[in-house]
């Protein structure tokens, strides 16, 4: 995973709530078997509309997506974060997200930034006004041009997972004897639990 | 975590054991491998159920980094989301290519991958066959005190049976094959309390969808719902499950419902549940899975059960609830500015006027099925109000789509399946079909239907779709009198 420590640039405001994972990728999307290449079905319907945010030049490249309470809720379907990390998102900022979402950004690099309305409100103005927003991982800050500085926190697992790129299966997997002696004594205590689909 | 990255045993251990606990609290206990100084937790996962959507790109995962499975046995895989509803044999009893290459590219991928990885799987021509969630509990794969995860958000479902289950994204799908674990923080949780009597006609759908009115999308989101009272008590398993299954529309993890004779009942002799001795040892340690007097909850709703009408949405939220007796509402009803907004690209989309009668409202099509509602016990809902009756003529398309093969035989078994096309519906092979339209079933454009699934999002049935959340009995409703319909006026008194 690429690490994540400092963004900068302009972000797009989006602004509505309760985007929803059909919203960021419709299912026709989902029949892939790769991860690549899906920010081309990315907000689909949104940006069949003329003149939508998405593909407004302004903000062509921008790394920072800004958007209402409740971003990312419906499908645990990861491929709204492939989709996302596709168009070049790297941030996402919103009074609030979905929990399976927040779990699919972090795992593909992609920062969820939860932040209060009226903050999340004022940093809407300033990207609609075409200028850069910064969102510092490391201090876990995001500022403006115009001296706004809003503070945020990630749960300290997912910052050193971003911060460091880190792969958190190798992580667990050398949790491997934790795991064995678990399971040694769930085999003991309830031996039917271990059983499963072996009948 | 520690600096040097090891994990410590969690000194909370002793004394949450002496402490009175949420059945959450207890899931969550039993299975804590490992706790860390950040406050996450490793969890052992019990079952997994894999389907074809969310799946390859973790199986590839593997494949690179040639990881295998850690324990193969308690992964279950099933194919769902993109199978036809078309037979799948032709006359010679050949099983038929599908035809999309795509979803034959995807199916084909969860072929190769199960064997590859040891996973045991039920191939699409298999009677058992069927939709992950209705799979899982009819086999007894999915059992009381569990952790269950699927790459899927319905994977609540199973909290019906008193499982902790919740749905994972495909990072997550490859963890859990690569260690049996996920790390995780553990939810805050929320108590929904129903009290009294639920009143003539209405189900454990328009229950659920009624809290899920009350509480919002994002009202549960950060918690697991654990939904109490005696109406729950008196659910059949079935209905529990249809409630437990749309915990996540209420934006919750996870919902769960303690277990109780009933499940057992129900699990009893399912293929994949313990038999013998070692089935009384389990139901001596589900009978103390339920939150403990004086438990304390982060949150609770009381809700009275008899305020709970057959319910139906009107908008592109599963919040978006009213009862069938409602109108649709006006932007101008909600308080909050970006609400309002929000109810009228609903409006425009759904194409509803402000102040229409629900039951005036027109449709055209008519989905029985899903995880929400394709069990049997929906299905002879559904088939209690169609008996005798036809649909509409302005009803052009009406499906049921059975949960599985196995209740999809039982449906035939007891006649169910000539009522349904003896009223006008074509009667289909299990799958996921309309509910997402990821197959070839899909709502056509601009046209609306009532629906028995468990999500109204803009083009979930289809591009440009229009959905009405129902009941199975309400849809069956609908599609008689070819409009929205409130099911009690057609002489329907059941709660199921
Ligand atoms: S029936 Fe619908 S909600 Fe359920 S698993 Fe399939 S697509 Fe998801």
């Amino acid at each position: 995973m690429q690490p994540l420590t400092c963004v900068d640039g302009a972000a797009i405001p989006l602004g509505l709530k309760n985007v929803d994972t059909d919203i960021i990728i419709p299912a026709k999307w989902l029949k892939t078997i790769s991860r690549e290449g899906l920010g081309a079905g990315a907000f689909e319907t949104l940006r069949a509309e003329p003149g939508n945010v998405i593909d407004d030049p302004a903000y062509a490249g921008a790394p920072i997506l800004i958007a209402g309470d409740n971003f990312g809720c419906g499908s645990s379907r990861e491929h709204a974060a492939w989709a996302l990390g596709d168009l070049g998102i790297r941030v996402v900022i919103a009074p609030s997200f979905s929990d399976i979402f927040s779990g699919n950004a972090v795992k593909n690099g992609i920062l969820p930034v939860v932040l209060p309305q009226d903050a999340v409100d004022r940093l809407m103005e300033v990207a609609r006004q075409g200028e850069p927003i910064t969102v510092d991982l490391e201090t876990q800050t995001v500022t403006t041009p115009y001296q706004d500085r809003f503070a945020f926190t990630l749960d300290p697992f997912r910052r050193d997972c971003l911060l460091g790129g880190l792969d958190e299966i190798a992580l667990t997997m050398a949790r491997g004897t934790a795991i064995g002696a678990f399971e040694a004594a769930r085999t003991s205590d309830q031996p039917w639990l271990m059983r499963g689909t072996a009948i | 975590m520690s600096k040097d990255g090891a994990l410590t045993p969690n000194p909370m251990d002793t004394i949450m054991a002496s402490r009175p606990r949420t059945l959450y609290e207890k899931i969550w206990d039993a299975h804590v491998v490992e706790t860390r100084d950040d406050g996450t937790a490793l969890i052992y996962i019990d079952r997994h159920l894999v389907h074809e959507v969310t799946s390859p790109q973790a199986f590839e995962g593997l494949r690179i980094a040639a990881r295998p499975v850690r324990r193969p046995e308690l992964t279950l895989a099933v194919p769902d989301h993109n199978l036809p509803t078309t037979p799948r044999r032709d006359a010679n009893g050949m099983v038929l290519p599908i035809v999309d290459p795509q979803s034959a590219a995807q199916l084909a991928a969860l072929e190769r991958n199960a064997p590859e990885f040891g996973i045991r799987y039920i191939p699409a021509t298999a009677k058992e066959q069927g939709i992950v969630h209705v799979v899982g509990p009819e086999q007894g794969f999915s059992l009381p005190g569990t952790t269950i995860v699927c790459g899927d958000s319905h994977t609540a479902c199973h909290g019906g049976l008193g499982a902790l289950a919740f749905g994972i994204g495909t990072s997550e799908v490859e963890h859990v094959l690569a260690t049996q674990t996920l790390l995780l923080q553990q939810s805050k949780s929320m108590e929904v309390r129903v009290n009294g009597d639920l009143g003539p006609g209405v189900t454990a759908k328009d229950l659920i969808m009624h809290i899920i009115g009350q509480i919002g999308a994002a009202g549960g989101s950060g918690y697991v719902i654990e939904y109490r009272g005696a109406v729950f008590e008196r659910m059949s398993i079935e209905q529990r499950l249809t409630v437990c299954n749309m915990s996540i529309e209420a934006g919750a993890r996870a919902g769960l419902i303690a277990p109780d004779d009933v499940t057992f009942a129900y699990l009893k002799g399912r293929p994949m549940a313990p038999a013998g001795a070692q089935w009384d040892a389990a139901v001596a340690y589900w009978r103390t899975l339920h939150s403990d007097d004086g438990a304390l909850f982060d949150k609770s709703v009381v809700i009275d059960a008899a305020t709970v009408e057959p319910s139906v949405t009107w908008g592109t939220s599963p919040e978006d609830v009213v009862a069938i007796g409602g109108r649709v509402p006006s932007p101008d009803d909600f308080a909050d500015e970006s609400k309002r907004v929000a109810v009228q690209k609903s409006l425009d989309y759904m194409g509803l006027t402000p102040g229409t009668a629900m039951t005036d409202v027109p449709i055209e099509n008519v989905f029985i099925g899903s995880c929400t509602n394709s069990r049997i016990e929906d299905l002879r809902a559904a088939a209690a109000v169609l008996k005798g009756r036809r649909k509409a003529d302005n009803v052009r398309w009406a499906i049921v789509v059975p949960g599985s093969g196995l209740v999809k035989a039982q449906a035939e078994d007891e006649g169910l399946d000539r009522i349904f096309t003896a009223a006008g519906f074509e009667w289909r092979e299990p799958g996921c079909s309309a509910c997402l339209g990821m197959n070839p079933d899909k709502v056509p454009a601009g046209e609306r239907c009532a629906s028995t699934s468990n999500r109204n999002f803009v083009g979930r049935q289809g591009p440009g779709a229009r959905t009405h959340l129902v009941s199975p009995a309400m849809a069956a409703a609908a599609a008689v009198t070819g409009r929205l319909a409130d099911v009690r006026l057609l002489g329907v008194t059941s709660n199921t």
